[in-house]
């Protein structure tokens, strides 16, 4: 039973700290949606998502209402498009355009899955493929992309690495007069999970059940408000804080990813316990670090500090959850959260210092803008670091950078909405483009062997 | 169904009345009230029994809100489980 300050303490959550469920995500297998030719294969897979997704929204909306909980996005995440289109490669777009058309007839906020998982190899379908990423971003709306270049058990496919790197740059240049927009719905994984709920990365993998319901939880501003009452707290005290607080986010997602489901004739697949920031003031996962005593993100000690964080936000939504999966943990895309984007514009936190976070949280470098004049190679070489780190430290690792068309350090780029704003940062100007073009597969790590 | 109404605001007359009434023309039975003052805001927090009004719930939900912002008050009807879950082991 609860009490009148539990209620009031919910309430309080909602109007003044942000807690929201940041997405209903629902997963969608494309397999039989496999035709004869791209055109068929097409109208399918746009039939599917129309019959299946076709009370998403208006689920969402009364669960909303009826729970008192604001549900922010509704998606869909989809099989990974290159392994429908393989006979016909050169027609994938077809397929990408059919989704969106599909998302906007729905009202879905975004639709993931246009993706490639080549971690260990590259088919000659798949390249086909990849090489239709940057035309499909521009040309659609809420369609977003993915691709899946290493393994902690495969390795890293460099010859991938090397095409990304180049992929990402034409994303930019074709939609240069808003900023690189298709770069910010284009995600390189390592080790990419197949029930993510969140965007760019969603994708629908191939072990799941044809239809499934995955929720990502928010709260960074509840985070944040929890840890204000206990300004003296040692560390100790202060992860315990940051547990209880996950606990009842993650409880508030659970109930309504289940409910979902059972409105949807889908599977309860799993509550994805994330600190998914806004632009919002309120709502930055930056800023709780500064709440445990940094003075601004990116200082000496942030590393540590989000270390304590994830983990005390995964131990809370564990025991709150029957099933978690997904990217669970903290996100710190830059253009995404207000502390971010303050910290990066008075140039206090470095690239170097957000790939170090990253080792430590969910999921990578994320949202950040660099100059537009950065060769591929380098973007291949970021690339690779990242997930190098991935594949070491057996966790998810992603890259989603933007080198902004046009623009230099000092410059900013705007996207809007829940995509933010972000500062144009440096980026080494090393020449790593011998490195790159060696190509291959970096053999998988040595703990890769369990059996 | 056990759902929780909350009414939050600028403490004035008549705002139980109001509130009841609204309840009682719907057939939703209030199990239990409590209030408080928090400095100048008034907080009311009541248990009702929603199973047997015949209205849609989230449409009676989405009625309470706007009769609240009638008398300048929030007023809120949620599902019971929602507190349940977030506050109970």
């Amino acid at each position: 039973m609860f009490n009148q300050f539990d209620v009031l303490e919910t309430i309080e959550m909602v109007e003044k700290e942000h807690l929201d469920i940041r997405t209903v995500t629902m997963g969608l297998s494309l397999l039989s949606c496999i035709r004869g030719n791209a055109e068929q294969t097409a109208q399918a897979v746009y039939d599917l998502v129309m019959k299946k997704a076709e009370n998403l929204v208006k689920t969402a909306e009364g669960l909303s209402r009826e729970y008192g909980i604001p549900i922010v996005n509704k998606r869909v995440s989809v099989t990974p498009v290159s392994l429908i289109t393989a006979s016909f490669p050169q027609k994938s777009a077809l397929i990408g355009t059919a989704l969106d058309h599909a998302a906007r007839e729905l009202g879905i906020d975004f639709l993931g899955g246009y993706s490639a998982l080549v971690h260990k190899g590259t088919a000659e379908y798949e390249r086909e493929f990849i090489k239709s990423i940057p035309e499909v971003l521009a040309r659609t709306e809420r369609l977003c992309s993915s691709v899946n270049v290493g393994s902690s058990r495969s390795g890293i496919n460099m010859d991938a690495v090397r095409q990304m790197g180049e992929i990402v740059k034409e994303a930019a240049a074709l939609t240069k007069d808003r900023d690189g927009l298709g770069c910010a719905k284009l995600v390189i994984f390592c080790n990419a999970v197949e029930d993510n709920p969140f965007m760019a990365g969603a994708f629908h993998g191939i072990g799941e059940a044809d239809t499934v319901i995955n929720v990502g939880v928010s709260g960074p501003g509840v985070v944040q408000h929890a840890l204000k009452f206990v300004p003296e707290a040692d560390l100790t005290d202060a992860a315990e804080v940051i547990k209880r607080t996950a606990f009842k986010i993650t409880r508030a997602g659970q109930l309504i990813a289940k409910e979902a489901a059972s409105r949807l004739g889908a599977r309860f697949g799993i509550v994805d316990l994330s600190l998914a920031p806004t632009p919002a003031r309120g709502d930055s996962v930056a800023h709780i670090l500064e709440e445990l005593g940094l003075e601004v993100v990116g200082c000496h000690g942030t590393t540590a500090a989000l270390a304590m964080l994830n983990d005390a936000v995964k131990k809370g939504g564990v025991m709150a959850s029957s099933r978690v999966g997904g990217l669970s943990g903290a996100f710190i895309p830059v253009s995404e959260d207000i502390g971010m984007i303050e910290s990066a514009t008075a140039g206090k936190i470095t690239l170097d210092k957000l790939e170090a976070m990253t080792c430590v949280c969910s999921v990578g470098l994320d949202m950040i803008a660099i100059p537009g004049d950065t060769p591929a190679s380098t973007i291949s070489a970021i690339i690779a670091d990242e997930a190098a780190i991935g594949m070491i430290n057996n966790k998810t690792t992603a890259v989603r950078v933007i080198p902004a068309p046009g623009k230099t350090v000092g410059d900013e780029v705007e996207f809007g909405g829940l995509l933010g704003r972000a500062p144009v940062m440096p980026v080494h100007t090393g020449d790593a483009s011998k490195f790159i073009g060696r190509g291959g597969l970096i053999p998988a790590p040595i703990h890769s062997f369990k059996n | 169904m056990r759902a929780v109404v909350t009414v939050t605001g600028s403490d004035r007359r008549g705002i139980i009345a109001k509130v009841s009434n609204f309840l009682f023309e719907r057939n939703v039975n209030i199990e239990d009230i409590s209030q408080t003052v928090l400095g100048e805001q008034f907080a009311m927090i009541m248990m009702v029994d929603a199973s047997e009004s015949a209205a849609d719930f989230a449409a009676l939900a989405e009625e309470l809100e706007n009769m609240g912002k009638e008398i300048g008050m929030n007023v809120r009807l949620q599902h019971a489980a929602i507190f349940d879950a977030m506050h109970n082991v």
